[in-house]
């Protein structure tokens, strides 16, 4: 610890990725291992869906580090164009009408680009009001000049929804790296990378327990497997794993386990949510066969982190009061 | 690279950038054997779906059909359609631009069939915002009547109205794909109207399978 202590910064972060690649690569060696020997029918197709999850986590950590190699500039750039990507995908799913074009417009090429500069400028208090306060008001107008009074808000609604979800609320992750603390300068990365694991400790330790414990699920039409003592498994997950990872955080070990609670929580009742809203748009399983087109799993996978990340950012504010 | 060639690759990037122009394959490959794709026509931006969801060796060989008139106005729109997308230009009307009052307007096509290019046509002729797809035109029962060898491929592109609705001219970003489906062809002695109608069902059946 001592010795860990003694790094530089960048020292600590670059050691931090070669665990996790190490980490990365011991599994896929060991999964690569076993896919050698012959299976049943069923083994195979769990396999495969473990190697789809193995390769995202993979593209997950290889994004990760380019967006800490890169800086500001290159992180930035990076967290904008996944964000474009999902809101593509959002906008996919929902149902817009010919009216919407224009405001569809302003949300790709001017809301999303802008909010990611105001995050590159460092600029927080400007990010965290222009998609609440200014895009929530220039939408409507934007469509309501459109002339066409068919389902308003529900369109408008739908619209800055997407937007909220998938721009305002991704880009707190760039926010986190570029976020200047007491004490704690240029460690950004350290944060992202806690935020992120202890999100998908939260969904591993809910996908687990609602296998084992089998409840009852607290809205079937939505969610097959989310039930509150799973939900609460995750939650336990979470804080333990908050806990375990207390030593790259700037925060107290009581604090550490509260925000893990905290975010791994919100990254999974984002998941259910978004379950919900593809339930809606009828795509009939998460992962797995393309129901209809433009569902390609991105938005499933990244909506934990975009419903976790600003309500992290802002406990982690709250916390050092600024 | 040549200039044409860059243009070309650039253009895919930005249409899959902005529509993902997903190419699905059910009941046929994507194979470098000379073919005719026909598909539903709704927007100016399916030509170009269509060829980004083609692999990249396929492009060169499959040329889109182009109205001469309008896409050699200009010289920019000229080299687009020449030079990138290595267009066969063909006359609207019998006898208008400078083309002889007796060519048949199917003649280029059938000139580019003779030489082993696959083509893209769309049967509906126009642009189509409803529903279902437009009765099919009875120029695909004169190629596949000329070429009884070359498979015909159907394709349904979806969504891509939504991307860029007419008048519009920015393009906003949703998810297209482009189904390709089992080959079709002539039967011996199938009439016109029957086979066209067969043609434009085997492109709706493919709308179920996206």
């Amino acid at each position: 610890m001592a010795d860990l202590r003694a790094l530089s910064v960048s020292q600590q972060v670059g050691l931090l990725f070669v665990v996790l690649f190490g980490l990365l690569g011991i599994v896929t060696i060991v999964a690569f291992g076993k896919s050698l020997r012959d299976l049943t029918a069923e083994q195979t197709a769990l396999r495969e869906r473990f190697a789809r999850e193995l390769r995202a986590l993979w593209t997950a950590a290889v994004v990760f580090w380019i967006a800490w190699v890169s800086g500001p500039i290159g992180s930035t750039l990076l967290f904008g164009f996944v964000s474009f990507l999902t809101l593509r995908e959002l906008v996919s799913l929902t149902h817009t009408r010919r009216a919407d074009h224009r405001s569809l417009l302003l949300a790709f090429f001017v809301v999303l680009p802008l909010q990611y500069v105001l995050v590159g400028m460092r600029l927080i208090n400007a990010f965290t009001v222009f998609i609440p306060v200014y895009v929530f008001f220039a939408i409507p107008v934007i469509s309501a000049l459109a002339n066409d009074p068919f389902r308003f808000l529900e369109r408008t609604a739908k619209i800055q929804w997407g937007v909220t979800v998938t721009v305002y609320g991704l880009s707190h992750a760039p926010a986190l790296l570029l976020l200047d603390l007491p004490r704690y300068r240029e460690r950004g990365a350290f944060l992202v990378f806690f935020l992120v694991f202890v999100v998908v400790a939260a969904q591993v330790g809910e996908e687990i327990a609602s296998r084992r414990l089998r409840r009852r699920p607290v809205a079937r039409a939505i969610s097959r497997s989310f039930s509150w003592p799973a939900f609460g498994v995750g939650v336990g997950v979470a804080a333990l794993v908050g806990l375990l990872l207390d030593w790259i955080t700037p925060f107290a070990p009581l604090a550490s386990i509260a925000m893990g609670a905290i975010a791994g929580a919100a990254g999974m009742l984002g998941q259910f949510v978004m379950q919900a809203l593809k339930r809606d748009a009828g795509v009939r399983s998460a992962t797995g066969a393309l129901s209809v087109t433009g569902a390609v799993g991105l938005l499933d996978r990244l909506a934990p982190l975009c419903f976790a990340a600003p309500v992290f950012f802002h406990a982690v504010r709250g916390y050092f009061g600024i | 690279m040549t200039l044409p060639e860059a243009a070309g690759l650039g253009l895919a990037f930005i249409a899959r950038l902005i529509t993902g122009a997903q190419g699905h394959w059910h009941g046929s490959t994507p194979k470098a054997e000379q073919r005719i794709y026909f598909a539903n026509h709704q927007s100016h931006f399916d030509w170009v779906l269509i060829w980004a969801a083609l692999p990249h060796d396929l492009r060169a060989a499959t040329r889109p059909i182009a109205a001469r008139d309008y896409w050699t106005k200009t010289p920019f729109k000229h080299w687009l359609t020449r030079e990138v997308f290595n267009a066969v230009y063909v006359a609207r009307q019998r006898g208008s631009d400078g083309a002889a009052a007796d060519e048949d307007p199917l003649e280029p096509l059938m000139e580019a069939l003779r030489h082993g290019d696959s083509l893209v046509i769309f049967p509906e002729g126009t642009r189509g915002n409803a529903a279902d797809p437009a009765p099919f035109k009875s120029g695909l029962y004169a190629l596949a009547q000329a070429f009884p060898e070359v498979p015909l491929v159907p394709a349904w592109i979806d969504n891509v109205q939504r991307v860029m609705p007419k008048g519009e001219v920015v393009p906003v970003p949703i998810l297209c794909t482009v189904v390709f489906g089992p080959p079709i062809a002539l039967a011996p002695a199938e009439e016109r109207r029957a086979f066209l109608d067969r043609a434009r069902s085997a492109v709706i059946a493919l709308r179920d399978v996206a």
